[in-house]
């Protein structure tokens, strides 16, 4: 049989041929539970994904800004001469420390804004993955935010080993290394835990934030803007959370269909 | 047949690591200290003494068994006269012997480093080890180290060494820097302290490999003759990261030093 498998269409067609009746009754049945089973899971999948859009459609968002109020402190030069293949990637322009990154309209980056309270606790975790990169030897980004359960992928993309100091409290704390060209590892957190300072030890000067928060969250970007998507209708407190300047909560409702917005607020200290 | 192959066997590595010795064929990296030469002298008065005698008990070895070692005929065994206790204190008083004549001899060039007062107008820098890396701090314009208060390390603001500069005024001008640079000629005073465990500061061409021990400050003091770009590393096992402890000593002309601390300090 494996034989005249081998041997092409024709000898395909033998097979069929020279298939009793009991072996066509048999597969007849079989085919038919396939067929059956391939419509189960058409009509399944088509309601799952028309309640998605739906709740898509229903559930809320919230966006805004944070912005800082004042000067950011100064953020040092780092001097990567130990590390140099690291050192060539930022000769023209000197990687600094990046514990205050304001943009050009006041706008404050890196912080990370969750829901606190008001969550039903059915909020279902993001099934994409997160990243967070070792390049130049620096974190990219350098604040990450995930949620509990959620799987996040450390890549590192320097010519250089790098280790991961993950120096959680609530979570089992880890330091792993990772070698110049492995592969990513796979990296979760159960418990909710803002934040997670992460470090690597050959280079003392890499420094980054895991924040591990339950809900839907988002991060501030260079202009200081962040949204939270599929939130559902309700009253909620917010969090925003600074590395540097800590967090401040407001309240905020959000109705179908149309984002909510707030800003908040950080004084440079 | 067996013992005389045996015996050119010997000499020949006897021959072949004596050659690769006496004609540097490995050697140390060249020397850029002043204390130096007192640490190269004795490791050469020390590899010349024990050279001898590696290359007179391998020769006699290998001129016994090229001799007797074929021989079929039975030999009456001569013993050590005494006998094995005899031969063992014998041989301890001569090791013994030998081990204080060489520390003596060896003192005069530890005592030149260590037991020499620094010179009272060194360059003071503060050297401080940790899992894995090298972290430098210069006093700056006021020549005075600030307290460090280690609770206040914190890697995500360059905080190395866990300086208060809004509270304490010695550490507002104080500069930390990733490699060491100094001026060539000019004696240095460095005082080492380790910010988790033990770790090593070697430097080859300066002859100079110190531990650092967690809780001591350890002074140590060279003077650099020979401007050059060198390596620090770690020669302490300190964990996973250990291959990777390294940071780079340059020294300089006086002026580029001046021009490389200006740098760095606008770089605080």
């Amino acid at each position: 049989m494996s034989l005249r498998l081998g041997g092409g269409s024709v000898s395909v067609m033998g097979r069929i041929d020279i298939m009793n009746n009991e072996e066509k009754n048999s597969m007849k049945a079989r085919c038919k539970v396939v067929g059956l089973a391939s419509a189960i899971l058409v009509v399944a999948l088509g309601l799952l994904y028309s309640g998605g859009s739906v709740n898509a459609a229903a559930a809320g968002q919230i966006t805004g800004s944070v912005k800082l109020d004042g000067t950011a402190p100064h953020q040092k030069p780092i001097d990567m001469a130990k590390e140099p293949s690291c050192a060539a990637v930022h000769k023209d322009k000197p990687a600094t420390t990046e514990s205050v990154i304001a943009g050009a309209n006041g706008g404050l980056e890196n912080v990370v804004v969750y829901i606190t309270q008001g969550l039903t606790g059915n909020e279902p975790v993001s099934t994409q993955s997160a990243e967070i990169k070792q390049e130049g030897c620096q974190y990219v980004p350098h604040v990450v935010a995930v949620d509990a359960g959620q799987h996040m992928k450390i890549v590192n993309s320097d010519q250089t080993s790098h280790n991961i100091n993950a120096q959680s409290t609530k979570n089992p704390a880890w330091n792993k290394s990772q070698p110049a060209g492995a592969s990513p590892l796979d990296a979760t957190w159960n418990n909710e835990e803002v934040a997670i300072p992460v470090k690597c030890n050959v280079h003392p000067w890499m420094h980054a934030y895991i924040v591990v928060v339950k809900g839907p969250y988002g991060v501030s970007d260079d202009s200081g803007s962040f949204k939270l998507d599929n939130v559902a209708p309700g009253t909620y407190t917010l969090t925003a959370w600074h590395e540097t300047y800590g967090t401040q909560t407001q309240t905020v409702t959000v109705a179908a269909g149309k984002p909510a917005t707030v800003s908040f607020t950080f004084k440079a200290k | 047949m067996p013992g005389k192959a045996f015996a050119v066997v010997v000499a020949i590595i006897t021959l072949v690591i004596a050659f690769c010795v006496i004609t540097h064929v490995w050697w140390m990296p060249v020397d850029i200290s002043a204390h130096g030469p007192k640490i190269d002298r004795q490791i050469e008065e020390t590899i010349f003494g024990a050279g001898i005698l590696f290359i007179a008990g391998q020769l006699v070895l290998a001129s016994f068994a090229f001799l007797y070692g074929d021989s079929k005929r039975a030999r009456k065994m001569k013993a050590f006269p005494g006998g094995a206790k005899s031969l063992i204190v014998f041989a301890c008083v001569v090791v013994g012997v030998e081990i204080l004549v060489l520390s003596f001899i060896g003192s005069k060039a530890w005592a030149s480093v260590y037991f020499t007062p620094p010179d009272p107008d060194s360059l003071r820098v503060d050297v401080q080890a940790g899992q894995f890396a090298f972290y430098f701090r210069y006093p700056g314009p006021d020549g005075k180290f600030g307290p460090l208060h280690p609770e206040l390390i914190n890697e995500g603001t360059q905080n190395y060494f866990g300086l208060d500069p809004d509270h304490d005024a010695d550490s507002k001008d104080d500069i930390v820097t990733a490699g060491l640079a100094i001026p060539v000629n000019k004696p240095v005073l460095l005082t080492l302290h380790s910010k988790d465990m033990g770790h090593s500061f070697d430097v080859r061409e300066l002859r100079i490999q110190q531990d650092f021990v967690p809780g001591i400050v350890i002074p140590i003091h060279f003077t650099a003759l020979q401007t050059g770009k060198f390596e620090i590393v770690c020669t302490q096992l300190c964990g996973l990261g250990h291959y990777n402890m390294k940071a780079y000593l340059e020294v300089m002309s006086q002026a580029d030093y001046d021009n490389w601390l200006k740098q760095q300090a606008a770089m605080q």
